[in-house]
């Protein structure tokens, strides 16, 4: 463990200063990893901007209230979507193959979460704009199926780390000689018509989908909460978030012990061959004991941050249950997401052939673009620093019904 | 105008080209590249004025913070609403290219990926959450934070706009010309060697300032259409006169710096893509002192060798002598088109028997005996995938015309900001004596709204000549679009595609009829009294 913390320490110092070597390759597929994670799990935080949209009906009560919610979700929606495309791009760059894979594989997947993103990022913008001739309701309607179907396919699609899809690779295709040209050529393709839609038949990627679906909506009514200043409004969702939160973190706890219990795909750093190992991630947890700690640290946090808005969210000039719970959701999806890949883990598992399964090693950019990537990313402390004073110098005020109906820029 | 183009699209992809998989119409390729420029096309009606507006109204809100007069806060709150329902399309467009690199072109995203992914992360990570933070300040934050922080906030949402619009064209110049990497035998894939070849492209420097200028041009012509419409109607005068010299002056600028650098652009094509200067120009058959056609008959003698090479008897390649083979005039021969395709599949062929020789064992001089032979037609690698020579013709006929409706309007343009330039400041004025801005004859005000499509159609013409023009190639040389795709069937990309073409056309129209609206709702309220406190920020 020592030996693992100097290196942790020396390997970044190492790069810096321009050493390359097999520890500096693996310690920056491991860093990336990490990154990707973590843009992963604040995606999932910031899901909170569907999940209010989604319960924005029944929470809001009145059009008045709906928009209200709209308004309050509407400043910081881009965030969001900045962080989805910005996870894409990540990966993109760092584990190219998994994104080709991927969304060249489960292409109706990807073309359903896309499309209900590009319907978000209109709708409120055009809702209640005059010249709206599809009228607000059907934005409206936009907002509801993003806040729904969005966590929904994002949390099934992250399911598939752990669950596995269906998809070769076999990089000799480009290769086809003579006459070939089109889908023969193709390096990774899904082993059948669904092209991602297969994955929705595995009841625990469901399982997952759901979870992340209540999860955004606990996260969502926590934040509205907040953010509207308006004791009418906090006291509903007092009421709403036991409905969000029982069913999250029943459907969370059944798909932790299903995760901890099942097998997992793990491989053999020296030869690169993939196997199955029984209880693969209770292992990973075990043996990255810091991970487990994260993990635990994070579910007592969003568990604490919901209990406190249930109990006195009514009762406090501004519940701070949010980031209780938004500070535990990142440290949980770090954790577990970590698991899937570190430890010499299959983080995007093949069912349709073992060996084609995707690894830190088989699927990663070269040591050259990880290593200036590496140092493009030390821009990201100073990006989250003007994000979170922003954050905070537009949320000081918290959202009125006046400033709704005189604000010079609402939706 | 967007059918039009769209259209074209379809045609281009839906003839029978000799040689394309299966030999007729709409393979999963021809829908893969339809859906692609369909995309493309929907967003670049949105990016221009992201980032011409973003600059106007940034120089307004400066006028406000500057001067303290309500007015210019009640100008730029004005035109950042016109702003906002663009940016909104802008953003649900943009996020579906992000990742059809992978939906659609999964081949091409693990070849060079580990070059391509770069840009586009730093993209996102420099530009998107800048704009993404600053918008939101932008929009809600005027009664929020000072004056001074909000100031930053609006050119830091213009900032955002255009360092997205340098990594994305980074991305599109190394397409063009890759530059800054090596090819990988064991990893089977282009690797980046130099990050500041690939960011620092003279090729990518050209292109960003060649677009953004040109994006400025539609901004500036934008603001200038809505101006005339007010003045056209008598209304919000105030807003108009003083929005248009804005307007103006920013488009002149744009005008003569887009001009400026598009030489430079072509300049780097005919160096870089001679078979699309080639078709760009129609030339068949090329030749020294080459003039530049202004329509096919009309021309003007040495333009193009002079344009192409900075010498009036230059040399200039024409489609035949690309696909026969020449000498040039250093001496050098570049090889014909079956020259390139013979070595190119003896390339792939050698990667084959390299990576089966290494899977089996072999010895190291065997295999540096096959990596030798590979080297040697490295450069011709993605000519392997070539079947018949005439798919490296680019589709002639859309790049003449699409060259000449760019630069023909660009031209015109800069003739347009000169005079309303002078119509606006009155000089000369012995000429403008009897004129004046607010009270022209309609039918200069309609001109003015008029050239608002033409400013979009020349815009959208700029990327159809690169985009056509770099057929057959998604990676210059090195990867042709053939050998680039997923393998998605035909028919699920044709359903994407319609899907595709009905949303944004829906949603087009609906954020056309909004503009058009707000244009008419104006800025609420009766000007102020001047530098007077007046109503409050409505």
């Amino acid at each position: 463990m020592i030996q693992s913390m100097f290196a942790l320490l020396y390997t970044p110092l190492a790069i810096w200063r321009g050493a390359g070597g097999e520890a500096s390759y693996s310690f920056l597929q491991h860093y990336w990893c990490f990154i990707v994670a973590l843009l992963g799990a604040l995606l999932v935080f910031l899901l909170f901007v569907q999940g209010a949209n989604s319960v924005a009906g029944s929470l809001g009560r009145t059009e008045q209230g709906r928009r209200i919610i709209y308004n309050s979700t509407g400043r910081k929606w881009e965030l969001t979507f900045t962080t989805l495309v910005t996870f894409g791009g990540a990966f993109f760059a760092s584990y190219p193959l998994f994104y080709s894979t991927s969304f060249g594989g489960a292409y109706w997947l990807w073309m359903l979460i896309l499309f209900t993103f590009v319907l978000q990022a209109v709708s409120y913008e055009f809702q209640n704009k005059l010249g709206n001739f599809l009228g607000p309701k059907t934005f409206q309607f936009c907002l509801t199926l993003n806040g729904i179907l969005g966590p929904l396919l994002l949390g099934g699609a992250v399911a598939t780390f752990f669950e596995g899809s269906n998809f070769i690779v076999e990089k000799s295709n480009l290769l086809t000689l003579p006459g070939g040209v089109g889908e023969g050529l193709v390096i990774s393709s899904w082993a059948n018509a669904s092209h991602g839609l297969d994955a929705l038949l595995n009841p625990w990627v469901l399982v997952l989908g759901f979870a992340v679906v209540f999860l955004a909506r606990t996260l969502g009514i926590l934040y509205v909460m907040n953010n509207v200043a308006d004791e009418d409004l906090r006291a509903r969702g007092s009421r709403h978030l036991i409905g969000a939160a029982v069913p999250f973190v029943i459907l969370f706890v059944a798909y932790l012990v299903h995760l901890l219990l099942k097998d997992g795909y793990a491989y053999d750093p020296a030869t690169g061959v993939i196997f199955m190992e029984p209880n693969k991630y209770l292992h990973n947890l075990l043996d990255m004991w810091y991970l487990l700690v994260i993990l635990l640290i994070g579910v007592v946090l969003v568990l604490w941050g919901i209990g406190t808005d249930i109990l006195y969210g009514s009762k406090r000039s501004t519940p701070t249950g949010i980031w209780l719970a938004g500070i535990g959701t990142v440290l949980t999806v770090l954790a577990l997401l970590l698991c899937s890949a570190w430890n010499n883990t299959a983080y995007y598992p093949s069912t349709a052939d073992l060996q084609s399964s995707l690894t830190m090693q088989n699927s990663c950019s070269s040591e050259f673009t990880l290593r200036t990537m590496f140092y493009v990313s030390l821009l990201v402390p100073f990006v989250l620093a003007y994000i979170v004073y922003c954050w905070r110098a537009m949320d000081a005020r918290k959202i009125t019904k006046e400033e709704i109906e005189e604000g010079h820029h609402t939706y | 105008m967007i059918t039009v183009a769209s259209l074209i699209t379809l045609l281009q992809t839906a003839l029978p080209v000799e040689g394309e998989q299966g030999g007729g119409l709409f393979t999963a390729i021809d829908w893969a590249r339809a859906q692609f420029a369909l995309t493309a096309i929907y967003h670049w009606l949105f990016v221009p004025l992201t980032l011409g507006l973003g600059l106007i109204m940034a120089i307004m809100e400066t006028k406000y913070y500057r001067t303290g007069d309500l007015f210019w806060r009640r100008t730029a709150q004005f035109w950042q609403r016109l702003f906002g329902i663009n940016f909104a399309m802008g953003v649900a467009t943009g996020i579906i290219l992000e990742f059809e690199f992978g939906t659609n072109w999964s081949n091409y995203s693990w070849f060079v990926g580990d070059i391509f992914g770069a840009p586009l992360a730093i993209e996102g990570i420099v530009a998107f959450f800048m704009e993404s933070t600053f918008v939101a300040v932008m929009y809600f934050g005027w009664e929020k934070v000072s004056r001074g922080f909000h100031l930053a906030s609006t050119w830091l949402t213009w900032l955002g706009a255009t360092i997205s619009a340098w990594w994305i064209l980074v991305a599109n110049a190394w397409m063009q010309h890759p530059v800054g990497c090596d090819f990988n035998p064991d990893t089977m894939r282009n690797e980046m060697t130099s990050f500041l070849d690939v960011a620092l492209s003279p090729f990518a420097v050209g292109k960003f300032c060649h677009t953004v200028t040109s994006a400025w041009i539609v901004g500036a012509v934008f603001c200038v259409a809505v101006c005339s419409w007010y003045l056209l109607k008598k209304r919000e005068t105030k807003l108009a006169l003083e929005s248009i010299k804005i307007g103006a002056a920013t488009g002149l600028l744009a005008t003569i710096l887009a001009a400026a650098t598009g030489h430079k652009s072509a300049q780097d094509v005919a160096a870089m893509q001679p078979m699309k200067l080639a078709a760009m120009e129609a030339l068949y058959d090329g030749g020294t002192g080459q003039g530049l056609k202004l329509i096919e008959g009309i021309e003007v003698p040495y333009a193009l060798s002079f344009m192409a090479t900075n010498d009036f008897n230059g040399f200039v390649p024409g489609i035949n002598d690309l696909l026969r083979g020449y000498t040039r005039e250093d001496g050098t021969v570049e090889p014909s088109a079956k020259e390139k395709m013979e070595r190119g599949r003896q390339a792939i062929a050698d990667l084959a028997a390299y990576r089966k020789a290494k899977a089996e064992g072999a010895d190291e001089e065997t295999l540096s005996s096959q990596l030798s032979s590979l080297n040697s037609n490295l450069p011709y690698f993605g000519y392997g995938f070539i079947k018949d020579e005439a798919e490296l013709v680019p589709p002639v006929a859309v790049n003449f015309w699409a060259f000449r409706v760019m630069v023909g309007f660009g031209s015109l343009f800069v003739l347009f900001f000169v005079v309303l330039l002078a119509a606006i400041y009155r000089f000369p004025k012995a000429l403008w004596k009897d004129h004046d801005i607010a009270s022209l004859p309609a039918w200069h005000y309609w001109l003015a709204i008029l050239l608002l499509p033409c400013a979009y159609i020349t815009s959208e013409s700029g990327w159809l000549v690169a985009e056509f023009g770099r057929q057959p190639w998604t990676i210059q040389d090195m990867l042709p679009v053939g050998a680039s795709i997923s393998n998605i069937g035909s028919s699920a990309v044709a359903t994407t595609f319609w899907l595709f073409l009905v949303l944004f056309t829906v949603l087009l129209a609906v954020e056309i009829n909004i503009m058009l609206k707000q244009i008419k709702k104006g800025s609420l309220t009766p000007d102020p009294s001047p530098k007077g406190e007046g109503s409050s920020f409505q």
